[in-house]
């Protein structure tokens, strides 16, 4: 509970903090609300839905309600999708309203001990250094190699774990050892003239845990004639923090990849991993309100683009790509599909390898409920949602299913363990994929 | 004004997972689409079946406790604010399509049905069911039939009201009764179907209903007028129905709501030119040929600066798709807008359209005009700041003017999104004295105690207002 001195507080700090005009857009017509997984997915509440955490925040501001626990449960339960901005004809930049309530509300309050764990871990001693993520991806390839991960299976210690931890961590890729992970070279140079230059942004997550698919990036930008830079003082693209109230956490990374990759000259800023890039390319507003950093950011923004984009405009498609005879299909990943608009190209890509049927899956355009940590913190909203993208993927017999983020991934993963259909589906990224696509005749 | 006693018996009938009185869902159902009105309810109530509709109903009956049904909160007359306090009644358990009679062509459906996915089950089945309201992708079919939606298709098609066949409805005093029936004919007593049709939930509860269906047309074409003045397009208008052509759709746009559409649905749009018809005509391909052909000549005769064919489905369906998002759209330019419904006969088109200019320049308020020109039916919207207190009274002097114009031409304060509460003050001037206590007579008798959705439709007091503030 909260004294009432504190919920002035509050409220007086969302009155200063949050974008009134932005919030009196929504004409709260309600055209977003069938595009939101939660509003569906809770049985049609009006609190889990665009349009309500809308109100709920204006209400806030007005002083018409408390930020009582209910109010922070809808918020909470966003799965911040962005679903429900390129289908608001109002324009309405819900995603930035969302971020600024859940940070002045993160500044406010005291986390559950799960989520607080995870967050400080998480934020400030995980993510933002490299060499601890490395660490921590040695210690679980250390835990996957050791037999210790056997070992945990066979005495069924992992069940002590919460349902979806444990089969988080079963679907968890084989992470590569430390030395596997030596530094790569900053340069890669074209294999004859540089059709474009282009500066490599690595993730954290992707760059650890998913470094073979980093590598498979890099391999197929210099198919298509780049040559390409990878700065190593770059860092975490900082949505993590940002999405779970942490923005001054974020705008410090911000400028920390402002920095590092500015003075590279480089054409293109490209990222594999849909949450960063939308996240990256959501740096001028981050940082809009800091007159040394808003052009930088600006100019920083304008470079992003996703490794599915450039190699579309590099006529990587028209390549000769083969498979094996088999029907994929692609799950969007949300943040490159209503952040960064980027829908079209994977699906170019994907529809030009031969003997592949490529089969839209219904729904392809809503989330999958990863969401960032959302699926370890609101575990049965993001199961349910899980659940229901399942069905639509079943539908499609596919036996590949293509993602365009990390997250994403793992989630598909995860769907796919808990319909125990793992011998018969994959999820995989697309880029993997097209690289097998490159090498297999 | 809900008592322990009676949070009990709401819980126990309906279980606790669907009763809500915790603050947050109050908030979050205190509002509809209409800007500026809100108004806390005491509780949120989600029945899952007809009986336990009729036992909340006689409930609120004993104890005088507001019922304000919802479907999706999408109505522009402030329909479901709970202006009076009492319970928001939701239909989100009612929200099954019963069945799809293909020998009768009949739909029966549940009230929480979502518009468009009605649709689309009998779409599947090669059957047509034409009211399509702009926000048919999350309106339900509850919504339309108490506001008498109108849509796109309603110049050739006609409206909600046209299709709804037969009703189950919940009476206040808690009896259910059905009205009509699977029947072409059907002259039994009074056609309470259609007075249950626009009722806006302030005679009974709607728990089922079944819907007309027709064929589906074999063939469509649709395509964009452009006009350097409003009045060419709004005389090409009259012209086109003067000259015995009922297209399927005419739709009206300006150019200041071309801009935002084209701002937000980014399909290239002319933006450059005052106003376009959006024409659809569906049918036999013969026909629609020779009258999309008969069309285009009479918009060129009438001044029309060009005259394009959409040259795919995809592409005719994202013109539809624009048209739809337009009052949306309005959204980006002012953090107000206050849109409007009145109706003129078709004929006077041309007529209301310079008079909503002359009102605009006359009050100094920006109006945006767009609508479903064939009906008569225009929606001069109001781009406005609520927080604007001198400007808002302009607004409604203006507004005031519109519903006048509108009534002396013939015409109506509101074609299609009803009287709830905005447009209660105005009703009068459609109805005078006598046409009022007709209807009040009609709702003293059905509903004595005044729960079902109170305040609306009948104005308590005299002054007239657009926007209220809670
Ligand atoms: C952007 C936008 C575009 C629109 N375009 C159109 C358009 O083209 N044409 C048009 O006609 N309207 C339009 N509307 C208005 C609105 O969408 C319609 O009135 C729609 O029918 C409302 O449906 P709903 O489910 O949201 O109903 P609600 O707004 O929830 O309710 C509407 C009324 O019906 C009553 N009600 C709901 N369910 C029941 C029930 N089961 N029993 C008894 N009463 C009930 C409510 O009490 C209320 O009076 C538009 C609205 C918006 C925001
Ligand atoms: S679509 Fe946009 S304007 Fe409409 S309710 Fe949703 S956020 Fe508000
Ligand atoms: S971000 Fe996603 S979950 Fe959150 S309100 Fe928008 S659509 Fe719903």
């Amino acid at each position: 509970m909260t004294t009432s001195k504190e919920q002035e507080t509050i409220q007086q700090q969302f009155k200063e903090r949050m974008d009134e005009d932005e919030l009196m857009n929504c004409m709260r017509c309600g055209f977003c609300l069938p595009a939101c997984p939660t509003y569906v997915e809770s049985g049609y509440k009006e609190e889990h839905s665009p349009r309500g955490r809308l109100a709920l925040m204006k209400a806030v501001i007005d002083g018409d309600i408390e930020l009582d626990k209910d109010v922070e449960n809808s918020l909470d339960m966003c799965l911040g999708c962005r679903a429900c901005e390129p289908v608001c004809p109002a324009g309405v930049n819900y995603g930035h309203l969302l971020e600024e309530a859940r940070d002045t509300i993160h500044q406010n309050k005291k986390h559950s001990l799960l989520v607080q764990t995870t967050r400080k871990s998480a934020f400030y001693g995980l993510f933002p250094h490299q060499n601890r993520m490395r660490s921590l991806t040695g210690f679980l390839s250390f835990y996957q190699r050791s037999g210790l991960q056997k070992a945990f299976h066979k005495t069924k210690l992992n069940h002590l774990l919460p349902e979806n931890l444990s089969s988080i961590e079963k679907v968890l890729p084989k992470v590569p050892t430390r030395k596997e992970m030596k530094d790569r070279p900053s340069y890669v140079p074209a294999v004859s003239t540089a059709k474009k230059r282009v500066a490599f942004f690595h993730g954290c997550l992707m760059d650890t845990m998913f470094r073979q698919t980093n590598d498979a990036t890099i391999q197929l930008l210099k198919l298509a004639g780049c040559e390409i830079v990878i700065p190593q003082d770059q860092a975490c693209c900082g949505a993590l923090h940002a999405h779970s109230g942490e923005k001054d956490g974020a705008k410090e990374l911000a400028k920390r990849n402002i920095i590092a990759f500015e003075k590279l000259k480089a054409d293109y800023i490209i990222t594999n991993a849909g949450g960063c890039g939308a996240f990256l390319i959501d740096y001028d507003h981050l940082l809009k309100d800091d007159s040394e950093w808003a052009d930088r950011a600006k100019q920083f923004t304008e470079c992003i683009k996703d490794i599915s984009s450039i190699l579309v405009e590099l006529d990587f498609h028209k390549r000769s790509l083969h498979l094996q005879e088999q029907i994929i299909t692609y799950q969007d990943s949300c943040h490159l599909l209503n952040v960064m608009k980027t829908s079209n190209e994977p699906r170019i890509l994907l529809k030009a390898i031969d003997n592949v049927e490529y089969r839209e899956m219904e729904k392809a355009d809503s989330c999958c409920g990863s969401a960032g940590i959302y699926n370890i913190v609101e575990t049965e909203m993001s199961m349910k949602i899980l659940d229901s993208k399942m069905v639509n993927v079943k539908e499609t017999q596919a036996v590949t299913i293509v993602t365009a983020n990390p997250g994403c991934l793992l989630q598909m993963k995860l769907g796919i363990e808990r319909e125990g259909l793992s011998d018969s589906i994959r999820a995989v990224h697309i880029v993997d994929l097209l690289l097998e696509a490159t090498n297999s005749k | 004004m809900i008592t322990t006693e009676i949070k009990e018996a709401l819980i126990h009938l309906v279980g606790t997972e669907n009763y809500d009185d915790s603050k947050v869902s109050k908030l979050v159902y205190s509002y509809d689409a209409t800007p500026q009105y809100q108004s806390m309810p005491a509780a949120v109530v989600a029945p899952r079946n007809k009986e336990e509709v009729a036992e909340i109903v006689k409930l609120c009956n004993t104890h005088y406790i507001p019922i304000i049904p919802r479907g999706s909160g999408t109505n522009l007359c402030a329909g479901t604010c709970p202006t009076e306090g009492g319970i928001v009644l939701l239909f989100k358990h009612f929200n099954s399509i019963l069945e799809i009679d293909e020998e009768n062509l009949t739909v029966t459906v549940e009230p929480g049905v979502i518009t468009l996915d009605m649709i689309k089950a009998v779409e599947a089945k090669g059957l047509f069911y034409p009211p399509d309201p702009s926000s048919m992708k999350i309106s339900t079919i509850g919504g339309n039939i108490n506001e008498n939606s109108g849509g796109l298709r309603g110049l050739k098609y006609g409206v909600t009201r046209d299709y709804v066949l037969a009703l189950e409805v919940v009476l206040p005093s808690g009896e259910i009764i059905h009205t009509g029936g699977k029947l072409a004919k059907d002259v039994a007593g009074y056609d309470l179907t259609r007075l249950f049709v626009g009722a806006e939930g302030t005679l009974g509860i709607v728990t089922q209903a079944t819907l007309k269906l027709v064929p589906m047309p074999a063939f469509k074409m649709t395509m964009l007028a452009l006009y350097h003045d409003l009045e060419s397009a709004a005389n090409s208008v009259s012209k086109i129905i003067a000259n015995k052509i009922i297209p399927t759709t005419l739709e009206f746009l300006d150019q200041a709501t071309l801009k935002v559409v084209e701002e937000y649905a980014q399909i290239g749009l002319p933006t450059d030119v005052s106003a376009v018809l959006l024409i659809e005509q569906d049918g036999p391909m013969e026909v629609v040929q020779e009258d999309m052909k008969k069309l285009a000549s009479i918009c060129q005769q009438e001044q029309a600066v060009s005259v394009n064919v959409a040259e795919s489905e995809e592409e005719a369906d994202s013109l539809r798709t624009a048209r739809r998002s337009a009052l949306s759209a309005m959204a980006r330019l002012k953090p107000t807008t206050i849109l409007e419904d009145a109706t003129v006969p078709r004929s006077e088109i041309a007529k209301m359209v310079v008079s909503i200019n002359e009102i605009a320049d006359k009050y100094e308020v920006n109006i945006c005009t767009f609508g479903h020109a064939g009906d008569g039916n225009l929606h001069p919207t109001c781009l406005t700041d609520a927080r604007d207190e001198e400007e808002i009274k302009r607004v409604e002097k203006a507004f005031e003017d519109i519903f006048i114009r509108a009534v002396e031409l013939g015409g109506t304060i509101t074609g299609e999104h009803g009287v709830g509460m905005m447009k209660a003050p105005y009703l009068h001037l459609k109805l005078g004295d006598a046409g009022i206590n007709a209807m009040q007579a009609i709702k003293q008798s059905l509903d004595p105690n005044n729960i079902m959705n109170p305040a609306k439709i009948f104005a308590k007091d005299t002054r007239k207002r657009v926007v209220v503030t809670k």
